[in-house]
């Protein structure tokens, strides 16, 4: 394993991608880091351990918290791993986002339902290092043995004598005690938690009660411009020329001026920006500047020449074999009962309901950054790389995100943003529009997986091949001209973690398996969504397992417990997850007709399982009632923010399975706005219960666990009620009203 | 340009726009009402609701021009300290999670139940159904209007 301060942090991110929904970002520790900075002279009022933490003499305790808050509540569960060994009141915490200083603060980003996990050792290792100082600080001002002393509430007691210090009245002499080391602080055990494990109300609900909650688009500052880009309508193509002329009549627009694309990882298209005093004047000069855009390479693709494409590459000679165990190929080629299947996703939008902007002040010595990112090293690198400045010329304000579900992990519109400022000299907010967000989106990748499964003379199922195509992520911005490397192309685990992580079968035992991957070429821009490959990869498998189930005739859930029966760690949670919800949701209960339950689950990171119910009414369509998921993640560390991103991620994934469907034409997208691209509304919002199945594990991630299962659950449960088979998302009712007539 | 004199959470505004110009960006741009949101500038997806007078509104739908002496009451007018109802109810439900949406939320939800006091779970989802959470915390969402009618302890 490479150092991590060998790697920079751009090759880090693409050297380690293999976790569990997928990436597990390291968080390293530098506790030593911006200790006590000594002041030279008078009384000492801030006892600064780490970057982390400050405690004041008066008794005021703040947090800093690194990743991003994107609705995942990581200034609820940063705050309360570091205030359940800190030993303090949860109530007199204050949570401050840390500043954008990398060499510092090298978890500012979050990802791949990575955050808790990442930090769960070492934010609780800020809170115990002060605890500890705090005990011997005490200690030491009554001269006392340190073994008598205890940190409750905020205080230190000497038991003995049952005296107290607050941590405020230690501040002086704790500045001055050396630190421990980081792999010498001691952490409580799971079973003297007061915090972790408790359903803590999260720290920023109260502003996002009364509008004062303020995200990138709410970002003021004097003498700011706010402006829009007219883009390319087409994916490839580039701008031809334009008369600004109309535009500079709108009243409030001050400028009009072309944008060049960058073609950089996450590109910019370019175009022509309209600089105005207000939004609205801005998106008006838009509206009535006269652009001419011409087509490049792609400008011919649309959604019928995919749906062939992917179908010509299932065929073809994989680009590489992922997982090869025993010989599926060979097996399924001899005389074995057969079953095949395929499922087909499209394109989905992220859609955030804060669309993509960022506000930029270029000054001669400086530049200032807002962003709603969940990504703002990498916003301060790529500006800092653009303009020229020096890292710490580069001020990066992480806002907070109105939804990002992966596409904050795209820092282009921040650059673009920065494209526009500097030809002003003045603060100027970039917004892109509902319209703008929605067709220039990096979007979840068009895929579709072809699927065999073989079953000897005795019934046991022995082999199973998957062909995985996508139109890859790691080959986005072709038309940009810029590509990942030829190595990354090539390594194995990269291509895993973006096209098809979640397609091993595994835990299942079934001797001969083999998972391979052949891309498929597109115009269009692709990138990380909810879960990522796990968005689809289940939907193909848990769909798969349910037609080998009923194929050989048997309950999809026993037949599951069945290919779990090996003892190990893994199945012996999977079984347990799936036992949960089956039992929650009455597995086997009789359902009136028209009505139907489907199971799925999922190993990876951490373990669930889900139950859908539906009813297919007579014209098709299809009403998720109840979907029941059981979850072990490990500790929960707080148990309602597990439940309120399984239920958050239950109805997102549901987006993806009744309505939503990003579509080519012309190498443009089709939709733009919530008319043409539907997303999940309230009325369609089924019941959803979340059961935790307790745990002493490590935590693991749930940002992306709910939104797995449900494709997979769905589509099973409609099979269930209506004998009709989902292989394409979003379900058609149309195919549904045809099977009840 | 018009000068517009506006009666928003019971203070006046002295405001210069084009009268076509969306309320929601006079008070986002203009006066510096931030907690109203823009989502889709269509009236499909409830983020920038407001109320005029009582009825609940779309402002990227309005145009300033036609707002006259109506009062305006924005989420940061709801109330002074968090106590309507409907808030103290999202905070006990716990529904927000990004957040951007729920100014939106709220402001449709108060409307709804001043008007519908006792509502059904399907007066509550017909309500409720043009305001988007692509967090979909919709189901905290109910929770938090039967909470705020009185219908959970």
């Amino acid at each position: 394993m490479v150092s991590q301060a060998q790697v920079s942090r751009r090759e880090f991110l693409k050297t380690s991608t293999q976790g569990a929904g997928v990436f597990i970002i390291g968080f390293h520790l530098p506790l030593r880091r911006e200790a006590q900075s000594s002041p030279s002279e008078g009384p000492i009022k801030i006892f600064k351990p780490n970057a982390w933490l400050r405690i004041t003499a008066d008794n005021e305790i703040t947090v800093l918290v690194e990743k991003p808050e994107l609705g995942q509540g990581s200034r609820t569960y940063t705050p309360m791993m570091i205030a359940e060994e800190l030993e303090v009141d949860w109530l007199a915490i204050r949570v401050e986002q840390a500043p954008t200083i990398p060499s510092i603060y090298q978890g500012l980003r979050t990802g791949g339902s990575g955050g808790v996990a990442s930090t769960f050792t070492p934010m609780r290792k800020v809170g115990a290092q002060a605890r500890e100082l705090l005990i011997t600080a005490a200690a030491l001002k009554w001269e006392v043995k340190r073994s008598d002393c205890q940190a409750k509430n905020g205080t230190v007691v000497h038991r003995p004598t049952n005296r107290r210090l607050s941590y405020g009245e230690l501040v002086e002499t704790v500045s001055k005690l050396p630190l421990i080391d980081s792999h010498e602080i001691p952490l409580k055990q799971p079973g003297d938690f007061r915090l972790i494990g408790k359903p803590i109300p999260r720290t920023d609900v109260p502003s996002k009660v009364d509008g004062s909650a303020a995200f990138g688009i709410d970002v003021r500052v004097p003498g700011m411009l706010f402006a829009v880009i007219a883009r390319c309508p087409f994916f490839g193509g580039k701008l031809q020329g334009f008369d600004a002329a109309a535009a500079k009549t709108v009243p409030g627009v001050c400028a009009v001026f072309p944008v060049a694309p960058l073609p950089r990882r996450f590109n910019t298209a370019g175009g022509v920006a309209v600089v105005a005093d207000s939004t609205w004047a801005a998106i008006q000069g838009r509206k009535v500047l006269v652009s001419r855009w011409e087509k490049g390479p792609g400008s011919d693709e649309s959604t019928e020449t995919l749906r062939k494409l992917v179908e010509e590459r299932a065929g073809a000679p994989p680009t590489f074999i992922a997982i090869e165990r025993g010989d599926a190929l060979g097996v399924l080629a001899s005389p074995v009962k057969k079953v095949e299947g395929y499922y087909v996703s499209p394109f989905q939008a992220h859609a955030t309901m804060e669309p993509m902007n960022t506000t930029i002040h270029v000054r001669d010595d400086e530049i200032e950054v807002w962003s709603p990112t969940q990504f703002a090293d990498e916003v301060q690198d790529e500006i800092a790389e653009l303009s020229g400045f020096s890292l710490d010329k580069v001020i990066v304000h992480m806002t907070l995100s109105g939804g990002s579900f992966g596409r904050r992990y795209q820092w282009d519109y921040a650059a673009e943003a920065w494209q526009v400022a500097k030809e002003m000299m003045q603060p100027v907010q970039l917004l892109w529009t509902r319209e703008d967000d929605m067709q220039h989106d990096f979007y979840r990748p068009y895929n579709y997986q072809r699927l065999s499964g073989g079953f000897d003379g005795h019934g046991n199922l022995v082999a199973w091949s998957t062909r995985v195509v996508t139109t890859p992520i790691s080959r986005s911005n072709l038309y940009t001209g810029f590509t990942e490397s030829p190595e990354t192309l090539k390594d194995p685990a990269t291509i895993a973690a973006l096209e098809w992580y979640g397609a091993d079968i595994a835990p299942y035992s079934i001797p001969n398996f083999r998972l391979d991957y052949a891309p498929a070429d597109s115009v269009v821009p692709c990138s990380w969504w909810r879960s990522v490959s796990s968005s689809y990869t289940p939907f193909a498998k848990e769909s798969f397992i349910d037609e080998l189930a009923h194929a050989s005739g048997r309950d999809p859930l026993q037949f599951r417990m069945d290919l779990l029966a090996n003892k190990s760690p893994e199945t012996a949670r999977l079984r347990a997850v799936l036992q949960v919800a089956a039992e929650s949701a009455a597995w086997g209960k009789p359902l009136p007709k028209g009505r139907g339950r489907g199971i799925a689950c999922r190993v990876g990171g951490s373990y669930s399982a889900q139950v859908a119910e539906v009813s297919v009414d007579d014209d098709g369509t299809v009403q998720v009632l109840r979907v029941v998921s059981a979850v072990d993640c490990g500790i929960a560390v707080n148990p309602d923010g597990v439940r309120a991103m399984t239920e958050g991620a239950i109805n997102f994934a549901l987006t993806a399975v009744l309505t939503g469907e990003i579509t080519i034409k012309d190498g443009a997208v089709e939709q733009s706005n919530f008319h043409d691209y539907q997303v999940l509304r309230i009325n369609q919002a089924p019941e959803i219960e979340v059961h935790i199945v307790p745990s002493v594990e490590d935590p693991s991630g749930v940002g992306e666990l709910g939104a797995m299962l449900v494709p997979p659950a769905v589509a099973n449960a409609v099979f269930a009620a209506t004998g009709v088979r989902v292989r394409r998302l979003p379900i058609d009712p149309q195919l549904l009203k045809r099977s009840q007539s | 340009m018009a000068h517009l004199r506006l009666m928003i959470n019971n203070q006046s505004h002295d405001v210069n726009a084009l009268p076509e110009t969306p309320l929601l960006w006079v008070l986002r741009d203009t006066l510096g009402l931030t907690g109203t949101k823009y989502g889709c500038g269509m009236g499909l997806c409830g983020a920038c609701t407001v109320h005029l007078e009582n009825e609940a509104v779309r402002s990227c739908q309005v145009p300033v021009g036609g707002v006259g002496t109506k009062r305006v009451t924005t989420i940061e007018g709801l109330s002074s300290d968090r106590t309507h109802p409907v808030q103290r109810a999202w905070i006990a439900e716990q529904v927000p999670q990004c957040g951007y949406c729920q100014s939106g939320q709220i402001m449709q939800a108060a409307a709804f139940l001043a008007k519908t006091p006792r509502p059904t779970r399907e007066q509550i989802d017909r309500a409720m159904s043009g305001n988007i959470c692509r967090c979909a915390t919709y189901q905290r969402i109910r929770r938090a209007i039967q909470r705020a009618a009185g219908q959970k302890a």
